[in-house]
């Protein structure tokens, strides 16, 4: 990996600045280093950054345009009758970039020379066949054009490579030259130095807007492509889900309301399951539990939360399904037909969801003044009355926000549904029945095709869309209302 | 329950005594009772779920550690192998061999079962790929008795487990009946044995079909690759941030767009960082699937909020006094934080991190999008760097995979899986507990 190699010498000549540039500071004051106007370190510094941070910036930039412009460029030379019926540009050059790759690994493995790998008139069928040997994924047939464009791939990315790493090592040296010219006794290394720093600082505090505008953008720009290939009124009001992935669209019926029911009453089993668990374990630990039951129990039940779903979700799959089906299945009451239900999910997320609902509760339940209580007792109120009639309705408002966030957590919930939910998209109101959930659809429409060009695989960029959108605007919601409460009583 | 309907004059409050309690002061101290009671059931059943989970987890995780093994000597001469490599079906001629070598042993034990090759072959697991890959690495062994651990095939290893028993067996052609009697003197021979699973945890997983043979090592070393990824990219980029934020930025618009999107991200559903991970660095800029380097970045940027959030509460709690002291000595505003706070907030930010990473080692949901499920990692990485771009699992994703295969014996290779995952879960969070402890300054 030549990048792993080329971030190394950076570094190399960012460390040899370092030490030039500092001498350099000291010898220009005489090697005392009270006449100089920073410590030594910043001059150093200063040599190091200005080799370090031009350099890996023009990495990155180089890194990510590269493939863009490489294949803007391939794209455009592959022509028109290339591309076959019910076929698309893409694909083909998904087909471009995998013999491209296949070459690359048969040369590396040594079957293949450079030179043959880069002969433009090679005959297609014996390079397949030297391909398949080579142990590399190739379709049955490489077109002439689809080989030309892979050769040329390989050439453009190896040339763009070259000259990216002798643009950026020369960078590099010229950071570092011009900040070792720099260096007297007089240059203000330390404010240079720390602006430097301040700059490096606000950067990684801006990736958190970086990462939402990724996230942003790559739902809008596939759920738009989505709805160029499939009308968005059957998609938000269709009533059945039934992808098919033999016929290029067309055939697919992608009705997102079956989802949506499955993915709501789920979350309704689930809350159904953690609320009233939750909230009455957060009541007693704030109000009754001794200092001493407390430090044991609320631990114990926030280990519910450190558990990953992978858990939960063959927990709900191998031990909790099949007890359901004991119960309630042809042999107890006769509901239920498998083991993965509406129920089975439900209950397992409803038991993750516990020390969510609890300890958000017990917060907001401990943030009620205590004169509010004293209050209630002097008046001659229990304990009870005094939490049900106090103590709750002035928490509540909390409450209420604590139940929201478990709800966009249910909602977001991807392992347990896809373990224990089932697969079937279907509106039913049986809670033994299998269901599935939008997060569910998501995993079984992208994983295992590579093809993002179909609908039935865009399609999940719009499901995503709309968890997107629904778990934010919850937690929106959840935040306001916390933090409108908090501030009433600070 | 005190509603207002209760104050009616049939109370007969003008009757109360102070020595004999009304029957509405007994009422409302059930009720407090109750309500109590509520409280002390509410709790019991969350540590119910947690019992159930963790014992559930234990005793069908266990047996993935165990295993069954066919041990035999064994003695493959240079020409027997000659001829085996000859034959089409390479495996299926070592195996031949290896069950005609039992066969003979067996005859001059005098075991007293009637058996065949054919049910001999039925006991054992695929046990041709391992003597080839074996005679293949050493072949200055070839002609000497050595002596094999073989595993026996999945349905065997259910029986000893008990998982498959007398009674529900089914004749098929993977076991018959008639076989258990053998197994069953082959285990008064010594010939069969249980023994500790060390291939589950150094192995690399098995196709399909041969639940014996799958380990998680390789989806461990995965995991490790991740995790360093995401150690290496979330630290020093959340640190940064979160000193940014708490010492520099000034009160203005873009500070609290920083801020608001930092909480947002925190609550975004795992499986959208998934979307994000196939969109921008696997279908745009053209990382290779499936690599720990891809997981690693996506995981980063999930992992970024935890950490800027638990990073920015142990500079918070350093007190102002420090920061005025440097100042007052001199010390430029930078200096101050990184020559004095940070090191005072070194051990919250390191407890911090690691609940993060424990946390992102957990994740499953956004692997499954950047391809990590599947496919069947077969082996450890080439090297270093290859570890970082040669598709892997990871240890979740790995254990989503066994759950999803149709034979029943991945499932104990799942439990098993998560405990190996929660000891390591265990371990990290355990270390966090102590740093606090042992480094936290209240001030």
């Amino acid at each position: 990996m030549p990048i792993a190699w080329l971030i190394l010498i950076v570094l190399a000549i960012a460390a040899v600045g370092y030490v030039l540039g500092r001498s350099r500071a000291l010898q220009s004051a005489g090697g005392d280093s009270r006449g100089l106007h920073s410590l030594p370190v910043f001059y150093g510094t200063n040599v190091a950054l200005k080799t370090v941070v031009p350099a890996f910036g023009l990495l990155i930039l180089w890194l990510l345009a590269q493939p863009l412009f490489v294949n803007s460029q391939i794209s455009d030379m592959i022509p028109e009758s290339a591309i076959k019926e019910g076929s698309s540009r893409s694909l083909v050059m998904a087909e471009v970039r995998r013999t491209a790759s296949g070459l690359d690994n048969a040369v590396a493995q040594g079957t293949l020379s450079e030179t043959a790998a880069n002969n433009a008139d090679a005959d297609v069928s014996e390079l397949t066949q030297i391909l398949k040997d080579a142990g590399q994924v190739v379709t049955s047939d490489i077109s002439q054009p689809v080989l030309n464009a892979a050769q040329r791939y390989r050439l453009m990315n190896a040339t763009g490579y070259t000259i990216m790493s002798f643009v950026v090592l020369f960078v590099a040296l010229i950071g570092a030259a011009a900040g070792w010219l720099q260096t007297n006794a007089d240059y203000r290394a330390r404010n240079v130095v720390e602006q430097g720093v301040g700059v490096l600082l606000l950067a990684a505090a801006s990736i958190a807007i970086l990462t939402t505008v990724g996230i942003v953008l790559s739902l809008v720009f596939n759920t738009w492509e989505f709805f160029k290939l499939y009308p968005a009124t059957d998609f938000f009001f269709g009533l059945t889900w039934s992808p098919s992935f033999s016929g290029r669209g067309g055939l697919s019926e992608l009705g997102i309301i079956p989802l949506l029911w499955g993915t709501l009453y789920i979350s309704f089993v689930a809350l159904l399951v953690a609320v009233p668990i939750g909230l009455f374990a957060a009541i007693y630990l704030s109000e009754y539990a001794s200092p001493r039951v407390r430090s044991v129990a609320k631990p114990m039940l926030e280990v519910l939360a450190g558990i990953p779903t992978i858990v939960y979700g063959l927990f709900a799959l191998l031990t909790v399904g099949p007890l359901l089906l004991n119960i309630f299945g042809a042999d107890g009451l006769g509901w239920m037909k498998a083991g993965t239900a509406v129920m089975t999910a439900g209950v397992v997320m409803g038991i993750m969801l516990i020390p969510f609902v609890s300890s958000l509760s017990d917060d907001i339940i401990n943030a009620v003044p205590q004169a509010m209580r004293d209050g209630s007792y002097g008046l001659g109120a229990t304990q009870s009355e005094t939490i049900r009639q106090v103590v709750l309705p002035a928490a509540l408002p909390g409450i209420v926000g604590a139940i929201l966030l478990a709800a966009s957590r249910a909602i977001g919930e991807t392992m347990i549904v896809v373990l224990g939910a089932g697969a079937a998209a279907r509106l039913s109101l049986n809670p033994f029945e299998a269901m599935t959930t939008v997060t569910a659809k998501i995993v079984s429409q992208l994983t295992g095709d590579a093809d993002f060009a179909s609908p039935e695989a865009l399609v999940a960029f719009a499901l995503g869309m709309t968890l997107f959108v629904l778990t934010l605007g919850l937690n929106v919601f959840a935040l306001y209302i916390v933090r409108k409460y908090r501030e009433q009583y600070e | 329950m005190t509603d207002a309907s209760m104050q009616s004059p049939e109370t007969g409050r003008h009757a109360a005594s102070l020595t004999a309690t009304d029957a509405r002061t007994i009422k409302r101290a059930k009720a407090e009772k109750r309500f109590r009671t509520y409280g002390i059931v509410a709790i019991a059943t969350g540590l119910f779920f947690l019992v159930v989970l963790f014992a559930s987890i234990l005793s069908q995780g266990i047996p993935a550690f165990q295993r069954t093994v066919v041990s035999v000597d064994f003695t493959l001469t240079e020409q027997q192998r000659e001829e085996a490599e000859s034959t089409l079906f390479k495996t299926k001629a070592y195996s031949d061999l290896f069950i005609a070598a039992l066969n003979k042993e067996l005859t001059e034990r005098g075991v007293e079962v009637d058996f065949d090759d054919a049910a001999i072959e039925r006991l054992l697991g695929k046990v041709g790929g391992t003597i080839r890959t074996f005679y293949a690495e050493n072949p200055d062994q070839l002609g000497q008795p050595i002596e094999f651990d073989l595993a026996a095939s999945s349905r065997v290893d259910g029986y000893f487990k008990g998982r498959v028993s007398r009674d529900t067996l089914q004749d098929s052609r993977f076991l018959q009946l008639s076989d258990l009697d053998l197994v069953d003197a082959l285990k008064e021979a010594g010939i069969i044995k249980q023994g500790f699973n060390w291939p589950f945890i150094t192995g690399a997983d098995s196709g399909v079909d041969n639940p014996g043979g799958a380990g998680i090592g390789a989806s461990v070393v995965g995991s490790f690759f991740m995790m360093m990824v995401v150690l290496v990219l979330s630290l020093p980029i959340g640190v940064a941030a979160s000193i940014y934020l708490e010492e520099f930025a000034p009160q203005n618009k873009f500070t609290d767009l920083i801020e608001v999107n930092i909480s947002n991200l925190a609550a975004v559903p795992s499986i959208v960082f998934g979307i994000l991970g196939l969109a921008v660095f696997i279908q745009f800029m053209h990382l290779p699937q499936s690599a720990p380097l891809v997981g690693g970045l996506v995981l980063t940027l999930m992992t970024l909020p935890t950490i800027i959030i638990s990073t920015r509460a142990s500079l918070k709690a350093v007190p102002p006094s420090i920061r005025d002291a440097a100042l007052g000595v001199g010390a430029s505003k930078m200096q101050a934080v990184f020559h004095h706070v940070l090191p005072l907030a070194a051990p919250g930010i390191l407890t911090g991190t690691i609940i993060g990473l424990a946390q992102a080692l957990g994740e499953t949901a956004p692997l499954l999008l950047i391809g990590m499920v599947g496919f069947v990692a077969r082996g450890y990485p080439d090297g270093f760097l290859a570890g970082f771009t040669e598709p892997n699992s990871a240890m979740p994703a790995q254990i989503y995979t066994w759950a999803a295969r149709a034979d029943v014996g991945f499932y104990e290779k799942a439990w098993g899986g998560i405990i190996i995952l929660l000891m390591f879960l265990l371990t990290m969070n355990i270390i966090a507990i102590i740093l606090r402890r042992r480094f936290e300054r209240r001030w």
